[in-house]
């Protein structure tokens, strides 16, 4: 998991990063509500800022390499959680979607009580099962969008050439939530389970002598 | 008092690749506070160092060198090998029998977009004068005429143009599909040839496709457009269309075909695109 992740990471950024690149040549995408365009993907200013414009070359250069080792790790990590048997800690179970309400509330300070944690709490087995599944999201319509006529059955179910490069973005979009939620919650942890997702291992506070040695 | 929780199945894997042994017991039983410190020490020095190599290697890319120009230019080197390589991979999966998805001529747009005029500026090109150049089975170049290729049978096409660019218009083409051209000119055997190259009046616009690109049943040299003769923006009088590769390979106003073995010369992957740009 911990590898997995931390490899995850810089692929991610720069299939964004890169994804940038190629979608600059073709920035059409607006959220526009009865008329009014809200959001425009992206202002001027934005791309200027990354020294995104005119790249469209090299990112799909990127984009078509780093697709390979995003698309192992996500592979590998998915083999690693059902062959280890974490997906049972990981998938969401019939109480989850019920205690993840309570784990909103309590994050939000609105509730005192502490919802059950096992290695994740339920909003965590929603939120992280549904990035893998945002994950196989991004890998499928982005072949969708890549190979069209080779792979046409693909392109097909994902409701055609165009719409598949409409969810391919906001997949896109969804990763940079997900980044920011996820940040502010890995500083609101703390240090012992930061470093958990480095070391692989968490210290606990326990008030028994007889426990400190390791079974 | 601390206590360690560690992933179980790691450590099972790991005694299990070992040869099932039981770890050797150091002499001096460690506290609890040194294995921390110690696996912290070690945990976070192998952090720091990978992402470190991770940050070099990224940074060796970045910065790596334009290739060397030739057919292909001006992508970063490693990043042309790797196009090359996955272009080895997508090939496998080419097939005549994955087609371009077809709609009813009522799809078609009515407004063609017109991307680019590169290779049609040329002002002293006269549309009556045009022919095709091809060298003929017995070496002597063949001039073609647009009238000899429109008593060709005729094949019509209304699919999803794909831009590189990202865009994509649902357009209505018609010519001769070109198996058939290569077939009525009986020029099977240079096209038995790995490339086909084609080039503007000026060569000033050009592209290569490989064989099976250009043999796919559905790529055809268009005089037709929305059941009207092309116009001059679009390629007049006689453009590519070729539905299993983007935009860009689809030249307009086709001056010669020629057959190789080698890569014939391409606009695009001399400005940093995929040689291959294959749907």
């Amino acid at each position: 998991m911990r590898w997995t992740h931390w490899v995850n990471f810089p692929i991610l950024a720069i299939m964004i990063w890169s994804g940038m690149l190629i979608y600059w040549a073709n920035d059409v995408y607006t959220v526009t509500i009865f008329g009014h365009t809200f959001v425009r993907f992206f202002p001027n200013w934005f791309y200027k800022a990354l020294h995104i414009p005119s790249r469209l070359a090299e990112g799909m250069a990127f984009h078509f390499l780093f697709m390979w080792f995003f698309a192992l790790n996500g592979l590998f990590y998915v083999l690693y959680t059902i062959f280890s048997g974490e997906w049972r800690l990981l998938l969401p179970n019939r109480h989850s979607f019920k205690e993840a309400w309570l784990v909103l509330l309590h994050d939000l300070h609105i509730r005192k009580t502490t919802p059950p944690q096992k290695k994740y709490n339920a909003a965590q087995r929603i939120a992280y099962s549904a990035i893998i599944i945002m994950g196989f999201g991004s890998l499928v319509t982005g072949l969708a969008i890549y190979k069209p006529v080779q792979l046409y059955w693909l392109t097909w179910l994902c409701g055609g050439y165009s719409f598949a490069r409409i969810i391919h973005f906001i997949l896109t979009i969804g990763y940079v939530l997900f980044f920011i939620i996820h940040i502010v919650q890995v500083i609101l942890a703390g240090w012992n389970n930061f470093r958990s997702v480095i070391s692989g291992f968490e210290v606990e506070e326990i008030s028994e002598p007889k426990e400190n040695t390791i079974p | 008092m601390k206590k360690l929780i560690e992933n179980q199945f790691l450590i099972k894997l790991f005694r299990k690749i070992r040869g099932a042994k039981k770890p050797k017991k150091p002499k001096m039983p460690l506290t609890v506070e040194q294995k921390i410190a110690r696996r912290n020490l070690l945990s976070f020095g192998t952090f720091f160092v990978l992402g470190g190599v991770a940050f070099g290697g990224w940074k060796w890319l970045l910065n790596s060198p334009a290739e060397q120009a030739g057919v292909t230019a001006r992508a970063h080197k490693p990043l042309r090998r790797a196009l090359n390589q996955t272009e080895l991979f997508f090939k496998r999966i080419f097939s005549d029998n994955h087609l371009v998805r077809t709609y009813p001529k009522s799809r078609a747009a009515r407004r063609v977009r017109e991307n680019s005029h590169i290779g049609m500026r040329d002002p002293s090109f006269k549309p009556e004068d045009w022919r095709l150049s091809v060298t003929g089975s017995d070496g002597n170049p063949l001039k073609i005429t647009i009238e000899e290729i429109k008593t060709l049978p005729k094949t019509e096409i209304v699919y999803d143009f794909k831009c590189v660019e990202g865009w994509d218009q649902i357009q209505h083409w018609a010519g001769v599909r070109f198996s058939d051209f290569i077939q009525h000119f009986q020029l099977e055997e240079q096209a038995g040839k790995s490339y086909v190259g084609f080039e503007t009046p000026d060569g000033k616009y050009y592209v290569g496709l490989d064989r099976e690109s250009a043999f796919h049943p559905q790529t055809i040299l268009a005089y037709e457009m929305n059941d009207q003769a092309v116009t001059d923006g679009h390629g007049a009088p006689l453009r590519l269309i070729v539905p299993v590769k983007y935009g860009i390979k689809n030249l307009k106003r086709i001056g010669s075909i020629t057959f190789s073995d080698t890569r014939p010369r391409d606009y695009w992957a001399e400005q940093g695109y995929d040689y291959y740009s294959g749907l």
